[in-house]
């Protein structure tokens, strides 16, 4: 019994290559079209990354600064960095004495002269300063919060500079970047639907073509999965070699972009590292795209076998 | 073997039937010729035994097997049991003539070795020796419906139903089909066959069936063709 199903197995097995092999035109004609979309979702994938790179770079650069007195002791300086490192939505703190502000500052405005001597012949009018970090944009009310507490704002020389004017530039960006993120998810799902159909669509009408062929051997008296199986071997194999062949057309756009154009963003697209997350992820990427293109393969061809395999029931 | 018990067929949309209350007893080991002018039901009577059709009433039982008992997943048992030779050849198209002979022993599980042995002793009972790599596409009319014979007949099946095997062939070549079923038939193989052609079933002297208009009206033994 095992033995007579190995065989079955491997002759449907061998039935479905040498198919895939005898119908290569019709092959072709299916691959050309899972080729393209799964290209087009990989591309979509490797842009959504790329994106959230550009975005994660502008909001690691968002910071809230807290001015501290002059007056402040070392040791109340210490402990308010300890407990702003104990929030949830802090990810770091970094502490700035008035030395080095001033030395940041001279260093950002290191062209103009006239603000650098008249800061020098003052003395030091900078406060000493604590840079901290969030982890969620969206949740930074949380540290303005702990901020604005009257024991903590009784050290502070100035509002922290996550208020007024900068308030709302974060917050568009926070929106913004919320609403990209989202654009980005439902892009690659929407591809990955309509890639899907249109690949269960080609492998349909290549099934059509062979209908008489399914009939046929429904009259010999082949099993359901004698009679299904070689398509379905035939239509994982159009979904290993697409998903091999987009992956290649991929990597090939790439090398050109990088050779010929050498240039390193296109609009918003950052890419050198769409390349970099691409080489990168290689392997995830080209196995996304084999269990795409196996499962879609595969799914479509036992529905589209259905109907020719059905028996008459009036 | 088979036996038919008061069947009738209607499709669906058309005013009389196909066939009207047939009933038909055939042994273990008969040579059965089914006549009748085109449209009179023939073909359909053979779809009904080949279960590609359900009668709209009666009752069919076929080598034991009792059709209304039948539930789908064990229609391709039944096929497997029944030989068929169409009219059409239904010839697998990607499928060399070994292959397409040899799939009737594949689904069946029978191992490699034997399908070797077997498969060009059958082709040489059909006189095809040599033409095992030839595509469906390449052979003659009369060749095609060879294939389908051998096809038909490699798994020994104990009942062979052959729906105007030799309509499109040529005289010689359509008695060298009637001779490959007397033969099968000798060999204890219940044969059904349904023909035009009036030369063969008066040669044949078998028990002849005549269908007019879906009704059976006469069973004869040692029979001519009469309409």
């Amino acid at each position: 019994m095992k033995q007579h199903r190995l065989i079955t197995l491997w002759r449907i097995t061998h039935t479905g290559i040498v198919n895939f092999i005898r119908n290569i035109s019709l092959a072709i004609a299916a691959m050309a079209v899972m080729v393209v979309t799964l290209t087009i979702v990989l591309f979509s994938l490797i842009t959504n990354a790329t994106f959230n790179n550009t975005i994660d770079q502008i909001t690691s650069k968002i910071d809230v600064s807290v001015f501290l007195k002059d007056s402040d002791t070392k040791a109340q300086t210490d402990q308010l960095l300890a407990q702003l490192k104990k929030l949830p939505n802090v990810k770091s703190v970094s502490y700035l004495s008035k030395d080095q502000a001033l030395k940041q500052y001279e260093k950002q405005n290191a062209g103009n002269e006239q603000l650098l001597t008249a800061i020098n012949e003052t003395s030091n009018p900078l406060p000493a300063t604590i840079l901290v970090k969030p982890v969620d944009l969206n949740k930074i009310q949380d540290i303005k919060d702990f901020l604005s507490k009257p024991d903590v704002a009784a050290l502070q020389s100035d509002q922290p500079s996550y208020s007024g004017d900068r308030k709302e530039a974060i917050d568009k960006i926070t929106h913004a970047t919320n609403v990209l993120r989202k654009i980005g998810i439902i892009a690659i799902v929407g591809f990955t639907i309509i890639c899907a159909l249109i690949i269960f669509n080609t492998i349909q009408m290549a099934i059509f073509n062979r209908r008489d062929e399914i009939q046929i051997q429904r009259l010999l008296g082949a099993s359901t999965n004698y009679i299904r199986g070689p398509f379905i071997v035939e239509s994982v194999i159009y979904g290993i070699l697409s998903a091999v062949i987009s992956v290649l057309i991929i990597n090939a756009a790439f090398l050109a972009s990088s050779n010929a154009l050498q240039a390193s963003s296109l609009g918003l697209l950052d890419i050198n590292y769409a390349s970099s997350y691409f080489g990168s992820h290689f392997f995830e990427l080209l196995a996304i795209q084999l269990v795409l293109g196996i499962v879609i393969g595969a799914v479509s061809s036992t529905i589209a076998t259905r109907r020719y395999l059905k028996f008459k029931t009036k | 073997m088979i036996l038919l018990d008061r069947v009738t067929k209607n499709y669906q949309g058309t005013t009389s039937p196909a066939l009207s209350r047939i009933s038909l007893h055939v042994e273990p080991k008969e040579f059965v010729i089914v006549v009748g002018q085109s449209g009179a039901g023939k073909t359909t009577l053979l779809r009904l035994l080949t279960r590609e059709e359900r009668p709209s009433s009666g009752k069919i039982i076929v080598g034991g097997v009792d059709y209304d008992k039948l539930k789908d997943k064990d229609i391709p048992l039944l096929r497997r049991k029944i030989g068929t030779v169409f009219q059409d050849f239904k010839l697998l198209p990607n499928k060399n003539v070994f292959e397409n002979v040899a799939y009737a022993l594949e689904i069946v599980g029978i191992s490699n070795r034997e399908i070797k042995h077997t498969v060009p002793k059958v082709l040489s009972i059909v006189n095809l020796k040599g033409k095992e790599k030839n595509m469906p596409l390449e052979l003659s009319g009369g060749e095609r419906q060879r294939v389908a014979i051998a096809r038909a007949i490699v798994r020994q099946p104990r009942i062979l139903i052959a729906d105007e095997p030799t309509g499109n062939l040529d005289p010689k070549h359509a008695w060298d089909v009637i001779k490959v079923l007397e033969k099968i038939n000798r060999y204890g193989t219940t044969v059904l066959l349904t023909t035009h052609n009036q030369e063969i079933v008066n040669k044949l002297k078998r028990r002849v069936v005549t269908i007019q208009g879906g009704k059976l009206v006469s069973d004869r033994a040692n029979a001519d063709y009469k309409i």
